[in-house]
């Protein structure tokens, strides 16, 4: 790749009504952080601010003629996004604002599966601003908000000032029973440095380093065999794990994570992996994945969004580093076991 | 490298800096003009400069023998006329203007979003709204009847009549869209590197697949029995002859290279086809027996895997005069140029 054909990173604003969006927006629109926005709004009239690069969009979600309604996508950001490309120059980053009721999902695929886009854009991450007074509510009513939750790459959980220490523990619990892979940022305001929100290389295969739990206020960092953090008990209990969190168990929203200690068969892997997201696609949010193949001396990694499935060879692995191979799920009323036994059989 | 053409044009070929992305080329009363992405409108004969959309990037324009018509992200349709005027003929405030079409009575449509507008030669405009966004209008041949193309369909519009538009349904997101000259079929491009046409007396279905890539570029031959077509590494032509149109038929194939066709443009008279490679390079094929001569040499011809992780320097406006003696062609990376065919 040449440097003249760097691609646009866009990153992907959503938020149930009132968690804080509009707050988020209008700091990465007014501070100083060496970018120039283009910015697609839906609710023109919410931002005070006067910028031509501020474009309003339709939320147009149709589906990929194969008639699957996983493969959602929103036209009017492919137009959008297309008319943008002739003021190159103008901008050096996108940001997606979506409303409170939108599932992320077809904003994701827009750029997997639009080849005109892909060729031009790249996704960075999906920022998700929570309400800490109102989330834990509205994840029990509103399926957006989960939606919102599950797929988020970095979640800002804001109005931290408005709850005690217990509410705010209580709603970190919830969302970490949802997605404990997320990196969770308690603010006020938003007041999170924007390098936190932008820049992230989310669904960047040669940034996918680690999986791992974030827990922000955990000190230690040491959580190597935090496989089954919260899968490891029953249904409508929850307990301590020894660092201030509760566990929950969402009856809906899920992530599981499988470990294998050594390498997997690829010819076993990869028609299984396929297999999982076609059949399992509809009901999988995010998934990724970093595999040692046999005989293989670089690290295969993946990801996926429904039913979409990105993966490649990645960096050598080192001298020293355990082979091992790992993948996560987050997803709805996922069949763990069926899903475990899978990957499992999977192993070289 | 690779092929050797026929006959070589580019010592026919003025060069011209055009400075800015061309969205599309027009000769208004015989004078060359490209509409450029950052708002202007270039006359290439005397280099005239005329500000459409100051401070506001064109999105797509039309042409037509005596002006050209080009829609803004500043929301305005504005139309420039050969001596250099440009008129406001349209304002969709807040808004992009979408898709334009024009017809050479005067007409003009535009849409911004859902809706659609028809001005018609005396200047009154008519509304609709279309289901959903829409990113494709033409006008029927016969008729003031546009064509507009938008998800699961396209519609058919009378400006001047009360009924509402008629709908050809297909599912999926159609783009583009474009009415053979007899007015027998409508054909749109999709989102799914296909083409989906209609014959509209009983609005039969067809499919046109096969495309590595989205069509953005239509134009049919002058006796209309052709449709070239953009998004392959050869440019494919559907016949339309017969009255089911390309059904049970191949197309033809013509300027295979290995590079994409991003602009087609039939010569008004002749069964010649001009093409755009998004490699930069322009070619004149010649559909009865394939021949094809060298207009514009762009990139250096290289091997497919190399050619996908280069620049792209892709032709963006094909333009032929109506006497078919010139060729106008502009390109992303702001070059353009004038072709004169030489007299034989």
């Amino acid at each position: 790749m040449t440097a003249t054909n760097e691609k646009i990173p866009v990153t992907v604003l959503t938020g149930y009504l009132g968690a804080g969006k509009t707050t988020l927006l209008n700091r990465i629109l007014t501070e100083d952080h060496g970018h120039k926005f283009a910015v697609i709004v839906n609710e023109f009239g919410e931002i005070g601010i006067d910028n031509d690069l501020i474009v309003g969009a339709d939320e147009e979600v149709f589906e990929m003629n194969n008639g699957c309604i996983c493969c959602t996508v929103r036209g009017d950001l492919i137009r959008i996004i297309e008319g943008l490309m002739k003021r190159k120059g103008k901008f050096d980053a996108i940001l997606v604002e979506t409303t409170g009721l939108a599932d992320p999902a077809p904003v994701a695929q827009t750029f997997f599966v639009d080849q005109d886009v892909q060729d031009e854009a790249r996704l960075d991450a999906v920022v998700t601003v929570a309400d800490a007074k109102w989330l834990a509510e509205r994840l029990k009513d509103a399926p957006e908000a989960k939606n919102q939750i599950a797929f988020a790459d970095v979640i800002l959980l804001n109005k931290q000032d408005l709850v005690s220490p217990e509410e705010l523990r209580e709603v970190e619990a919830r969302i970490r029973a949802i997605n404990p892979y997320a990196k969770l940022h308690k603010t006020s305001r938003c007041d999170v440095p924007l390098d936190a929100v932008l820049g992230r290389n989310a669904f960047d295969l040669d940034r996918i380093l680690e999986i791992e739990p974030d827990f922000l206020e955990v000190d230690d960092h040491d959580h190597h065999d935090h496989d089954h953090h919260h899968h490891d008990h029953g249904h409508g209990h929850h307990h301590d794990h020894g660092h201030g969190l509760k566990h929950y168990h969402d009856e809906d929203m899920q992530s599981v994570s499988f470990h294998i200690d050594g390498d997997v068969d690829p010819h076993r892997f990869m028609p299984w992996i396929n297999h999982i997201a076609q059949t399992e696609g509809p009901s999988l949010l995010r998934y990724k994945g970093i595999l040692a193949f046999k005989d293989e001396p670089k690290r295969f990694v993946f990801q996926g969004v429904h039913m979409i499935l990105d993966g490649d060879l990645q960096r050598d692995w080192k001298s020293g580093e355990k082979r091992e191979s790992k993948i996560v799920f987050i997803g709805r009323k996922l069949d763990e076991e069926m899903l475990r036994e899978g990957f499992m059989a999977c192993k070289a | 490298m690779l092929t050797n053409y026929d006959q070589s044009l580019t010592s026919h070929v003025q060069p011209i800096e055009a400075g800015a992305e061309a969205v599309a080329g027009a000769f208004l009363d015989g004078r060359p003009v490209l509409a450029l992405a950052n708002g202007e409108v270039l006359f290439t004969d005397s280099g005239e400069r005329v500000f459409a959309h100051p401070d506001a990037t064109i999105l797509c324009a039309a042409g037509g023998r005596d002006r050209l018509v080009t829609g803004g992200d500043d929301g305005r349709v504005v139309e420039t006329r050969g001596n250099g005027t440009a008129t406001e003929i349209g304002n969709e405030k807040g808004k992009w203007i979408d898709a334009l079409a024009l017809r050479d009575d005067g007409a003009a449509a535009w849409s911004a979003g859902k809706d659609v507008r028809a001005r018609d030669p005396k200047g009154a405009v008519k509304s609709v709204q279309a289901p959903s966004g829409v990113r494709g209008l033409a006008f029927m041949p016969k008729g003031y009847r546009v064509a507009m193309s938008h998800y699961n369909g396209a519609s058919l519009w009378f400006p001047n009549m009360v009924a509402e538009p008629e709908m050809l349904r297909w599912a999926g997101s159609h783009l583009d869209i474009t009415v053979s000259p007899d007015g027998l079929f409508c054909v749109t491009a999709m989102q799914e590197n296909a083409l989906h046409g209609w014959r509209i007396a009983d609005k039969k279905d067809m499919r046109m697949t096969g495309y590595p890539s989205k069509t953005r570029s239509f134009s049919w031959s002058p006796d209309g029995k052709w449709l070239a077509t953009s998004g392959a590494d050869a440019c494919v032509i559907w016949p339309f002859e017969s009255k089911d149109g390309p059904m049970g038929k191949a197309p033809r194939e013509c300027g295979v290279r290995p590079a994409r066709i991003n602009r087609v443009a039939f010569h008004p008279k002749a069964p010649i086809v001009a093409l755009g490679y998004d490699d930069g390079w322009v070619l004149l094929c010649r559909i009865t027996d394939s021949a094809e001569l060298l207009v514009r040499k762009g990139l250096e011809e290289t091997d497919e895997v190399e050619a996908r992780n280069r620049p792209r320097a892709p032709v963006t406006a094909l333009a032929w005069d109506a006497d078919g003696k010139r060729l106008l062609f502009g390109l992303e990376t702001g070059d353009a140029g004038l072709l004169t065919l030489p007299v034989v």
